[in-house]
């Protein structure tokens, strides 16, 4: 597989698994506006999806609902930051702002990108994303507001703060420790990232939900 | 004496001036901008796309019934869907942005009048579809679709849905 595939599978895989967690607020989250607000995300998230994995099938061969449904466990190239179920409210903002800024670092990277359709694909991808960050800036604002709200972000941000070094690279990871740092007004722990390859036990648990109608009728046209 | 099929451009334009966006169908897609180019070879046309929001689920019915409108021409069709960085809400036409104001839809912000931040989307500088103040404020960033945000307006007490720029 190259390089190239590589990292288009890691940012689709992670886009599909959160946009799916994100989902999971549909119906039940605090208040009406952020059961449109996540469900619109998610939408974005696994539209995102799709056009990568376009870009990788064409690659190799095979289907965009393929690459996102028909592979094993062992194969998905997702980071653990967005596997984790976390039905949670600090914790949930905490991990979105956690993705997004991380993923705002691996976007500006692949915009400048010698490959052009990856380079444009990012372009494309980051007009929506600056939505997704100005909804998580909002609710950061909106949590440090009261003092159970700030002790709840801050439990919530140094808990995932290892996963969340494990989104990026050795290359571009210094860049979100500035931009958390810079953000939170303090210093976070220098911890060994969790990162891609083993998989949290909710992955599983989310695959077998998520493939269950496709498996249902192997072969099937949708 | 033979039977031309060939198929005149504007034709292809103006089938394609037909097609309502799905989810807003007071706009067509010619007034969107989405359609980047139409390229006619005796009986082929090709149409390049551009989507607007990726996770769209108008985008197949769009490439469908651009497809349907093309064939009815008697043309063999082509549609091709490009994920590249060219389309922007500063592509829908002045008439497609009056469309929208009229149905309620405030036009998105031009990208030429400055960057879009959550100061800009909190602040009034939006201006109400409905009766043209611009006392408005931002309710959620997200909205029926992934192309819209709601805005209240404080003079005329109504809620609307604003196209966001991207």
């Amino acid at each position: 597989m190259s390089r190239r595939v590589d990292t288009l599978l890691e940012i689709a895989d992670d886009e599909l698994i959160l946009g799916w967690r994100n989902s999971e607020w549909t119906g039940i989250a605090p208040f009406l506006e952020e059961d449109v607000a996540f469900s619109s995300i998610a939408q974005n998230e696994i539209g995102h999806a799709r056009a990568l994995y376009e870009l990788a099938a064409a690659e190799l061969g095979t289907t965009a609902d393929e690459l996102a449904f028909d592979r094993s466990l062992e194969e998905y190239r997702c980071a653990p930051l967005v596997e984790l179920r976390r039905l949670e409210w600090a914790r949930t903002i905490a991990r979105h702002w956690l993705y997004e800024a991380a993923d705002a670092i691996r976007l500006e990277a692949l915009q400048a990108s010698d490959d052009a359709d990856v380079a444009a694909l990012a372009g494309k991808i980051d007009r929506e994303e600056l939505y997704h960050r100005m909804h998580a800036e909002m609710w950061i604002d909106r949590l440090l507001c009261s003092e159970e709200g700030r002790t709840r972000l801050e439990e919530a941000i140094d808990e995932l703060w290892p996963y969340a070094l494990g989104v990026l690279d050795d290359e571009l990871r210094p860049e979100l420790v500035n931009r958390a740092e810079a953000r939170f007004g303090r210093s976070l722990p220098d911890v060994e990232p969790v990162g891609r390859g083993d998989h949290v036990a909710e992955l599983a648990e989310l695959l077998e939900e998520m493939t269950m109608v496709r498996r249902s009728a192997p072969g099937a046209s949708w | 004496m033979t039977i031309s099929h060939e198929v005149d451009q504007a034709a292809v334009w103006a089938a394609l001036a037909e097609i309502p966006d799905p989810e807003i169908p007071v706009i067509s897609l010619v007034d969107l901008g989405v359609i980047k180019e139409v390229a006619v070879d005796g009986d082929r046309v090709r149409v390049d796309f551009t989507p607007t929001f990726m996770g769209c689920p108008a985008l197949e019915a769009m490439t469908r019934a651009m497809r349907e409108r093309v064939e009815a021409l008697g043309a063999e069709a082509e549609v091709r869907v490009l994920m590249d960085d060219s389309w922007s809400t500063d592509h829908i036409t002045p008439a497609g942005r009056e469309k929208l104001r009229a149905a309620g839809f405030a036009p998105p912000p031009l990208r030429s009048e400055g960057p879009v931040t959550l100061v800009q989307l909190q602040r009034g500088l939006h201006r109400c579809p409905w009766c043209g103040s611009t006392e408005t404020r931002l309710e959620n960033i997200f909205g029926p679709t992934p192309c819209r945000s709601i805005r209240y307006c404080d003079a005329c007490s109504q809620p609307f849905e604003q196209f966001k720029t991207i």
